[in-house]
């Protein structure tokens, strides 16, 4: 089994992860003309629209019904209420996801009953409005996001009884980037299926430049879509971490109530998990992989053995979300090299087990860390004579600190542009990844070579 | 799209010169569901705090509040770095039931143990008090047993606005004041507060009072230590700049120690040139003081205005919109803007109060609008009405300027840009002439830039019509 490091600290130092409500709004930004608004105190939306707007590089706005003492001790009810009402009518949404904060969590607020007691009040354009709890002391956003995605579902899925298409097949793609949305949606395409992606904050997080300002940005997941999702062929969750906890996620809600199978796979990063991801839609539609993907991933094998020597047996530090994390340590073992710390804020419980279970071959070379922290992945550090950082930008100072390169995935990418741009899923992702990784090894060759040479 | 409705309650926040004499509404909390730009309580607290580098701060409650302030502003320190890591008591469900107060006590030991801080700032956000944690009691018995001053920030996100924050940053800051001697400290010094060392800018500051003969005991809110906090009574007179922020502890000293104090702002080269003469007729009793105040100004300013001038000239009659956190900097900047030839249509801030705003009016031209607390779409609305060149604010504005195609300048504690002082003055003229000059604005649809077809056949694109294209008017 892979061995198990913890950090001694009682104080989380450098958090490896963020709270529950930042997760929800991702989703909700990803539903057409969808609002997110936090219910308690106007810092968590600003602050979460921050942290959003620094990787994302787009207008974020997620309102807030910004509690006062006296909503603290009395009930937020007249708060939320009058934050529905502004929203609709400044942003004429047609979804409103209300998620709880800490705060309104702590004092118990009765959210469905205020909704309900709104709703009868009727807001303008009668916006579907959707609750989500998530509690910031409870999980971190890779739990608020799949909390939000389930919840959406349960709410909507049933709407429509008929599916835009007889091959709709309902796509829940975890939290990968814009690029990656864009991408899976071009595969559904290809193998000749309706996909729904949910969320899907390809356009509104990612979307061109404007003439005029727009309230909310256009694209996301249609209401209508995701009312049809009981409707679908299949459903597909991509996420090993996330699918086991079945209870938590909407494939099997919608599978229970309304049969539609679901195929639980890992994120597809790398050659075996997008093996699984084409193989998937294959048994999906009845269709083969087509040849445009028989290509890419030929390009790919034959980019790997272009640069393997330059890779075989460099160690890397890989820390994320725990999927992301899973994701990319199966990628490295397939290119030879050794994720030597596995480390993540989220605690599922299940890491360790997957890592095992998905990279048998390298029992005993891979620590796992989760329930961790920065400071606690940079005291390990040193012990594992890292290569390479390989993760969000908030290991940059680890990375710098060694030394060593920092191959920059996943969320949140701050100190550089682009990371809506960053492609991780699928062949092309992989190679995308893969010539990163080579060329950040073959920089500080050349460099610590200091002979200036020209050939590799 | 259609026109953006401006929400009833709003109104009287957003006035425009010239047009009645409205009085402003400011200083009330935000309104639920406008999506402020706004913080809470916790970020006016954290912000001041934040640059006493050596100084614990630890963040009682869930994560997200300690995980969205990590190394969170470009605040630099010229020795210890222990304020750009982020500690937090990461609060789990089982401290909400059963309360927060053994975990933070055991957190904040060991942390103080590890990392040998000279003072611990604690915290509270919004669940502490609802959990029933006794934080002051708390703190009491760590300073106790590890013989440094452990301070509780009260700082719940909902008990007010980001102002209420300030004030309790300046309390715990108070606490400090007084309890070290201040012996050997010279007649002529001062204390500067309400910088924030953003890209060293209290290094330049810090230098030119020092060619003039000033001592500088403490720099509060940049490059802060907790020593010279402590001793700062010492000082003669305290310079506050943000004055939203740190009047209140000036206001303290004077009461408590006597020690005057007065406004400035280090923007701009006016504004920069007056905090230095102002400091300078404090002590009128040493007159070399106020002749080498005028010899730096005289220097510097030879030195930056012929490259100025170059800027000026290319920006002259372009039009800026200012929205930034405290109204005293929006005073600096539409004065720093007209230096550059600019106007300033549209002038804001989030905590502003009815003095503020009235010497703003008093600042700005006829026309211009004045708003407070103000939200994207807002901002949004008037930005294009008035057609700017260039937005100024932070990192929440710039996605407003970058997707219409306006120039943009971060005047926000992100920034890497150091745009105070003379030099600072220099860095703004280029960080503004580089944004707005830039040649990629002919390429945004808002300023013609989109695709023209070579074909004749007009075609639908989302929802729009294309203009005709080109070839047809050949």
């Amino acid at each position: 089994m892979a061995s198990v490091s913890q950090s001694h600290f009682v104080a989380t130092r450098n958090a490896c992860k963020l709270c529950a409500p930042l997760g929800a709004a991702l989703v909700f930004k990803g539903i057409e003309r969808g609002m997110p608004l936090l219910h308690g105190s106007q810092g968590c939306s600003t602050y979460i629209r921050r942290y959003l707007i620094s990787h994302f590089r787009e207008p974020v706005d997620i309102a807030s019904s910004n509690f006062s003492e006296e909503s603290a001790v009395f009930g937020g009810a007249k708060n939320l209420a009058m934050a529905l009402r502004n929203v609709t009518a400044q942003y004429r949404p047609a979804l409103i996801g209300i998620a709880t904060t800490c705060l309104s969590e702590t004092i118990g607020e009765d959210v469905p009953g205020m909704i309900r007691q709104v709703a009868e009040g009727a807001l303008e354009g009668n916006p579907v409005l959707v609750h989500v709890s998530t509690p910031s002391y409870s999980g971190s956003h890779a739990e608020g996001f799949t909390a939000a995605i389930k919840t959406v579902v349960e709410r909507l899925a049933g709407e429509r009884s008929f599916a835009s298409s007889a091959r709709q097949v309902n796509i829940f793609p975890g939290i990968c980037s814009p690029a990656d949305l864009r991408h899976l949606k071009e595969i559904v395409a290809d193998f000749g299926l309706t996909g729904v992606i949910l969320p899907d904050y390809s356009e509104t997080l990612d979307g061109p430049a404007w003439s005029d300002y727009k309230e909310l940005p256009p694209g996301g997941t249609p209401i209508a879509d995701i009312g049809s999702m009981g409707g679908s062929m299949s459903s597909v969750t991509l996420g090993r971490i996330v699918a086991s906890e079945p209870e938590k996620v909407a494939g099997e809600f919608l599978s229970a109530r309304f049969h539609v199978s679901h195929h639980a796979i890992g994120l597809p990063i790398g050659i075996k998990e997008t093996d699984e991801l084409m193989r998937t839609f294959e048994r999906v539609s009845g269709s083969v992989l087509p040849e445009k993907y028989r290509h890419e991933r030929g390009r790919l094998i034959d980019a790997m053995v272009d640069g393997h020597k330059y890779i075989f047996e460099k160690k890397a530090i890989v820390y994320g979300e725990e999927d992301l994390v899973l994701g990319m340590a199966v990628f490295l073992s397939e290119i030879g090299m050794i994720p030597v710390l596995c480390a993540s804020g989220g605690k599922s419980g299940n890491l360790h087990r997957l890592i095992d279970e998905m990279i048998p071959e390298l029992k005993g070379k891979i620590e796992v860390a989760d329930g961790t922290d920065f400071a606690g992945i940079d005291e390990m550090a040193e012990r594992f004579q890292p290569d390479m950082v390989i993760g969000n930008s908030k290991g940059s100072r680890i990375a710098d600190r060694l030394k060593i390169p920092l191959v920059r995935v996943g969320f949140p990418i701050h100190d550089r542009i682009g990371a809506q741009r960053i492609l991780h899923y699928g062949y092309r992702g992989a190679l995308e990844l893969y010539d990163r990784i080579v060329n950040a090894l073959l920089e500080v060759k050349q460099a610590r070579a200091g002979l200036g040479y020209s050939y590799l | 799209m259609p026109e953006v409705r401006i929400l009833k309650e709003r109104e009287r926040q957003i006035l425009r010169k010239g047009s009645g004499d409205q009085d402003m509404a400011c200083e009330q909390k935000s309104l639920a569901g406008s999506v402020s730009q706004r913080a809470c309580v916790f970020c006016g607290s954290r912000v001041v705090l934040y640059p006493i580098a050596d100084a614990l701060h630890l963040v009682h409650g869930p994560v997200g509040c300690a995980a969205y302030t990590w190394d969170i502003r470009g605040s630099l320190s010229s020795g210890a770095q222990l304020h750009r890591l982020s500690f937090s008591t990461d609060i789990q469900e089982k401290e909400v039931i059963f309360g927060g107060g053994e975990k933070l006590y055991a957190a904040l030991s060991e942390l103080i143990d590890a990392y040998h801080p000279k003072a611990a700032f604690v915290y509270s956000t919004c669940i502490v008090g609802l959990i029933g944690d006794d934080v002051n009691a708390i703190c009491k018995r760590v300073a106790r047993e590890k013989e440094i001053p452990v301070l509780p920030v009260h700082s719940e996100g909902f008990k007010g606005t980001k102002k209420d924050g300030y004030q309790a940053a300046c309390d715990a800051l108070a606490r400090l004041v007084g309890t070290r001697s201040p012996e050997g400290i010279s007649p002529f010094s001062i204390n500067i507060l309400g910088d924030f060392n953003l890209a060293g800018e209290i290094w330049m500051i810090r230098k030119y009072y020092e060619d003039m003969g000033i001592q500088v005991v403490a720099t509060v809110t940049g490059d802060g230590r907790v020593d010279d906090i402590c001793k700062s009574h010492g000082a003669r007179l305290n310079v506050v700049q943000c004055s939203g922020s740190m009047t209140k502890l000036a206001e303290h000293m004077k009461q408590r120690y006597g020690i005057p104090y007065i406004k400035v702002s280090y923007f701009g080269v006016e504004d920069m040139a007056d905090a230095l003469y102002k400091v300078a007729e404090h002590f009128p009793e040493n007159p070399k003081i106020l002749t080498r105040a005028k010899d730096i100004v005289r220097q510097e300013v030879q030195a930056l205005m012929p490259e100025l001038k170059r800027y000026a000239q290319a920006l002259q009659g372009k039009k800026a919109a200012i929205y930034v956190g405290g109204s005293f900097k929006a005073f600096s900047l539409v004065r720093a803007l007209r230096l550059l030839g600019m106007k300033t249509v549209l002038a804001g801030s989030q905590t502003g109060n009815k003095s503020d705003y009235e010497q703003l009016k008093e600042l700005c031209d006829e026309g211009t609008i004045i708003i407070d607390d103000a939200n994207p779409l807002e901002l949004s609305k008037f930005v294009k009405e008035k057609d700017v060149d260039l937005l100024i604010g932070g990192v929440k504005e710039r996605p407003i300027a970058y997707k219409l195609g306006l120039g943009f300048c971060d005047h926000n504690h992100e920034r890497k840009e150091a745009l105070a002082g003379f030099t600072g003055m220099l860095n703004f003229a280029r960080e503004v002439y580089s944004s707005v000059m830039s040649p990629v604005w002919r390429f945004a649809p808002r300023r013609g830039g989109e695709y023209r077809s070579s074909l004749s056949i007009g075609r639908e694109d989302h929802g729009q019509r294309i203009s005709e294209p080109f070839c047809c008017h050949s």
